[in-house]
């Protein structure tokens, strides 16, 4: 039931508000005629209604949610509150520095943080997303040609198995896409890059943990192998929680890189977003850099925190939002790192690849097939059910479904493209033995289903809100908004 | 089991050609190329008149997980298209070959269609790809 | 480690299962020098105690007694119940819908959103938000060059009093791929852009043109008579809004003969807080005619099997999973968090709250501003009517004042000097509903003491 479908004329919630005034001074051509037309409901109604619906939603709160390349880790409740305090909640965006100490303050320390972390030589909080991010990260990477007189670099490279991000980013900063395939090993395949690698090259970008959930083995060699072509090097972050602690990619060689805070750093997912993705650079492209960052001075004995803008980074590719990004994602990214420590933030990789290690194993010996299975998994990896699928009829997505009934959310399907009827599958480190146990054993027993009484399978779900849903009436009648009928 | 008619020519990205008598060709995605596909829930036709050249993208079909390219197996201009994907992109489904047409163009050189494969060369390079 | 669970018992049972005796022999694929050693830049961690001392005291020395700068980010009251609701972990902790089924929850709060601000914009549909306003325009901007077919044309004009910040935006991001942003001027006696000013560009071959209702200094441009000369010229119209004053103001959907094209705006004012920029919300809406070239996610409403309602993600070809190069953009965010908070502040209010809300804001400003220019040398900048927000021209270089009144506790608005060095005797500020009489004379009172001295 729609929250229309609740509303009766003239209800509202009468203590958000005191009456409506009567406006005499603007002209009546610039004046709303007819309502908006927004719900008329009572406090109550809305509360209750919003809170219903809210339990139609599995969440990293209620349920192992192991969708792979998301790293869906428990998100701190400190870190939330810590955000959410009122200093920082009532902070106007343009406020002056002298009244924003504590914000800046905490921004700056994080880009220090990640520096460290990440190897790079400076960081850029301002991306407010992945995709975002590596938009910045292209942008320098152009940009960097552009002040060299270099025009003739016109192609990005991307692995195949690259999210899909990666080519649609590549054409948003005006490059044209080259895919480079990938080993049945899962790394890139060193003779098609040399072949596709030229002065035309204007960089590679690459995920290491690739989306293969397996370690780049070459990584140094497609460095060297892109420098020498005078191109520059894209490390895209989305599996950083694997390595976290343990490398750093700016030791391997890329000379630019994104990273996903709501995944690494725990912040909420919250539906989709907000994420936030800072950039981080090595010397070639800090000129670059988007603005503003935060910098730090000594005045009258005591630091203090300014924003620094194209005055002092004239190269800038400039600004990517109206203000400095999501400020309160990365102040719950910092207090996640402050919770953390050092120590902490060098155990995350490690445990996150455990439990996937363990996963992976103990998934193999109850009779599934893995797509690397001659490698270490690394944070995440890949099952592939095609055996299933060409056998029994079940495929990836009868699977996906029927985990919903068992209390686990579905992991990635169909991604990377490249594996057929594949399920992406990353624990993360913030999960028990007996949660990864019991998702193990939901999955034997639905392969037991599955040659048993397959229509089960894939008649799945029947324990959710809905079963499986049209896509194709929801795709050839458009309905995307309600209309009184 | 996918149709390959016979008195079709086909284009290696799917595309099937048909000549009419006046020498204007029809063009449509084939029966195969339908099913791998699966349901169709929009079509994005060319513009009427427009030159477009062979191998180039001219439409572009989608399903709901997926959306293909088609491109113009030979170069010439378009000259009509089909008004009823619009409103109802099923039939490229249910009728492929008939009343599931893309467009049709005027050829700039008729032989052009001679370099496209006939109905068995282009279902053995299906059953290879399968 | 504070957030991993595991026991040594855990761990043992675990290596044994794996068929190693470490965590160390699971990295064995790395080269060895690869390898971190100590993060010395990362602290000792701390327990949550510490860390919410440390972050109070952080937050305290950002706080401040009032408010009154506006400039893109507006403080109205935000209700008690939204992040109550917006902060359960389903709502808080649940990702992108893929999985539909597990899901419908979210599903229906977006397509809620989309229904409401489809109406509050009078555009036939919402997409289910982008990041901000800034980088919605942007969006836009791709947008109407692939959607306008009829133009060959890689150029859009951009009225000169639109947000700085939001050309800026766009400009950064749009001109990687060959996109010019022309800008048009604004008068110096009213701050608007003549739509005489345009006749340079009649006959011109223009994808599109952004106009801002409210313009960036809260004046009021004439949208109608844009609307249908762009609409003459073959060119889109991206309209950039606030969608708190559209609860008053002429809708875009309504512009001119037909209305505009496309919509963005930045609906922070809906029920989020200020927090220093973000995460904020991007609104963006259209003509269901062009709606497969709108970037982000798409909610649509469908049956289950049994032919039950449902709602799911649709027109996902359009999207990067799937499209990839051909992508209509590379976002994947659409910011879910934000639009629960949103649409239950819409919920909330209903018309006849947001209507309260805009109207008591605006008649706040038309009160402060017959108040300010009592003192001398206090004038308006631009004759005209506005929105909820003025530029004050000032005696004395607005930094100067502003400087003064935050040492009194009030931040009195933003500095345009920062943004056109021939405004920089002038401020921007905002007065919304949270801003009583008592407010307002403090205010005053301020201003004065800073300008007399």
């Amino acid at each position: 039931m729609l929250i229309y479908e609740r509303e009766s004329k003239g209800r509202s919630a009468r203590a958000q508000y005191q009456p409506e005034q009567e406006i005499t001074d603007l002209p009546a051509h610039c004046l709303r005629n007819e309502r908006a037309g927004l719900p008329e409901v009572s406090e109550l109604q809305v509360v209750r209604h919003y809170t219903n619906l809210s339990r139609k939603n599995f969440s990293i709160d209620g349920e192992f949610y192991p969708l792979g390349s998301c790293t869906m880790k428990y998100n701190p409740r400190g870190a939330h509150k810590a955000a959410s305090i009122p200093g920082f909640l009532n902070r106007h965006p343009l406020a002056p520095e002298r009244y924003s100490q504590g914000v800046l303050s905490c921004l700056y320390e994080l880009q220090e943080y990640l520096k460290d972390i990440t190897g790079m030589k400076a960081v850029s909080l301002t991306p407010m997303a992945g995709a975002q991010g590596e938009f910045a990260g292209v942008a320098m990477i152009r940009a960097y040609h552009n002040a060299n007189n270099d025009f003739e670099r016109t192609e990005i490279l991307i692995p195949s198995a690259a999210h899909g991000t990666n080519p649609a980013t590549g054409v948003m900063c005006g490059y044209k896409v080259r895919e480079v395939d990938v080993t049945k090993d899962g790394d890139v395949d060193i003779d098609a890059l040399k072949a596709a690698v030229g002065p035309q090259t204007a960089g590679l970008m690459m995920t290491n943990p690739s989306t293969c959930g397996v370690f780049e083995r070459k990584v140094e060699e497609i460095a060297q192998i892109i420098h020498e072509a005078g191109g520059l090097l894209y490390y895209d972050g989305a599996n950083l929680n694997a390595i976290l602690g343990k490398v750093k990619p700016g030791d391997m060689g890329f000379d630019v890189l994104h990273m996903n805070l709501h995944k690494t750093f725990a912040t909420p997912h919250g539906g989709g977003g907000p994420g936030s993705g800072p950039v981080g650079v090595g010397p070639r492209l800090e000129p670059f850099i988007p603005t503003p960052v935060v910098g730090k001075r000594s005045q009258n004995d005591a630091d203090y925190y300014y924003w620094v803008d194209e005055k002092e980074i004239p190269g800038t590719i400039g600004n990517l939002s109206a203000f400095m990004g999501n400020a309160g994602i990365l102040l719950r990214a910092y207090a996640y790192a402050r919770l953390l420590g050092r120590e902490g933030m060098h155990r995350v990789g490690e445990y996150a690849t455990l439990n996937a290690n363990y996963m992976a194993r103990r998934l193999e010996q109850a009779g599934f097939q893995l797509a690397y299975s001659s490698r270490r998994a690394t944070h995440e990896f890949i099952v592939t059910l095609s055996r299933e699928a060409r056998e029994l009829g079940v495929n990836a997505m009868d699977f996906a479904k029927r985990l919903l009934d068992y209390g686990y959310h579905a992991p990635t399907t169909y991604f990377p493209l490249l594996i057929p009827e594949c399920l992406l599958i990353e624990p993360t480190e913030t999960e028990s033995r007996e949660e990864i146990d019991g998702f193990v054993d939901a999955m034997a027993m639905i392969l037991r289903e599955a040659k048993e009484c397959p229509e089960t399978v894939k008649g799945a779900p029947v324990t959710m809100p809905v079963k499986r849903l049209d896509d194709v009436k929801a795709a050839r009648n458009l309905d995307l908004a309600w209309r009184e009928s | 089991m996918a149709e390959f008619p016979d008195d079709l020519r086909y284009a290696e990205t799917h595309e099937w050609v048909r000549v009419e008598d006046d020498g204007t060709l029809t063009i449509g995605i084939s029966d195969y190329a339908q099913e791998t596909l699966g349901d169709v829930v929009f079509v994005e036709l060319p513009e009427l008149d427009a030159e477009i050249s062979a191998k180039g993208e001219v439409a572009v079909v989608e399903s709901v997980k997926a959306a293909s390219d088609i491109y113009a197996p030979v170069s010439g201009r378009v000259i009509e298209i089909n008004p009823e994907l619009e409103d109802t992109p099923e039939v490229v489904n249910e009728s492929p070959f008939e009343k599931g047409w893309f467009f049709k163009m005027q050829p700039d050189d008729a032989e052009d269609v001679e370099s496209l494969m006939d109905a068995a060369q282009y279902q053995k390079m299906c059953e290879e790809d399968h | 480690m504070p957030f991993v669970p595991h026991t040594l018992e855990d761990e043992r049972a675990m290596f044994e299962t794996i068929g190693v005796d470490s965590i160390e022999s699971l990295f064995d694929e790395i080269p060895k020098k690869l390898r971190a050693g100590v993060l010395q830049d990362v602290p000792e961690g701390i327990s949550e105690m510490e860390l919410l001392r440390l972050m109070n005291e952080r937050a305290r020395q950002d706080e401040v007694d009032l408010c009154f700068i506006g400039a893109g980010a507006y403080e109205h009251h935000v209700p008690a119940a939204i992040w109550d609701l917006v902060g359960r972990g389903e709502f808080l902790t649940a990702y992108t819908p893929y999985q539909a089924e597990a899901s419908q929850g979210l599903l229906q709060v977006i397509y809620e959103y989309q229904t409401m601000m489809s109406r509050l914009t009078a555009m036939e549909v919402s997409n289910a938000s982008v990041y901000e306003g800034a980088s919605a325009l942007a969006e836009a901007v791709l947008m109407a060059v692939r959607a306008n077919k009829k133009s060959k044309s890689r150029k859009v004009l951009c009225a000169g009093n639109v947000h700085p910040r939001y050309i800026s935006t766009c400009r950064n991001i749009v001109t990687n791929q060959d996109i010019a942003v022309e800008t048009v001027g604004w008068d110096d006696a009213t701050g608007l852009v003549p739509p005489e000013s345009f006749e340079t560009w009649t006959g011109e071959d223009i994808a599109a043109l952004v106009i801002s209702w409210p313009n960036f200094f809260g004046g009021l441009d004439e949208v109608d008579r844009l609307t249908d000369w762009a609409h003459e010229q073959g060119a889109l119209v991206i309209g950039v809004v606030n969608p708190m004053a559209l609860s008053l103001l002429t809708p875009p959907g309504e512009w001119g003969q037909t209305g505009a094209d496309i919509v963005v705006g930045e609906a922070q004012p809906l029920g989020i807080p200020l927090a220093s920029g973000g995460p904020y919300l991007g609104l963006m809406c259209c003509k269901q005619a062009i709606v497969r070239q709108m970037p982000g996610r798409i909610i649509g409403r469908t049956e289950d099997l049994d032919g039950k309602e449902g709602f799911a993600l649709t027109l996902q070809a359009r999207e990067q999973h799937i499209r990839r190069a051909k992508a209509t953009s590379n976002i994947c965010t659409n910011q879910g968090l934000l639009v629960t908070a949103a649409t239950i502040y819409m919920s909330l209010m209903g018309d006849a709250g947001m209507r309260a809300v805009a109207s008591q804001s605006h008649n706040g400003m038309t009160r402060l501003l017959k108040r300010l220019t009592d003192i001398d040398g206090v004038t308006l900048r631009f004759q005209g009517p506005v929105f909820h927000e003025a530029a004050i021209r000032l005696p004395l270089p607005a930094v100067e004042v502003l400087t003064q009144m935050a040492s009194e506790g009030i931040l009195g608005g933003f500095d345009l000097g920062e943004v056109d060095e021939s405004l920089s005797d002038c401020m921007l500020t905002n007065v919304t509903e949270t801003k009583t009489d008592e407010d307002l004379d403090k205010f005053v009172r301020s201003l004065r003491r800073a300008v007399e001295g």
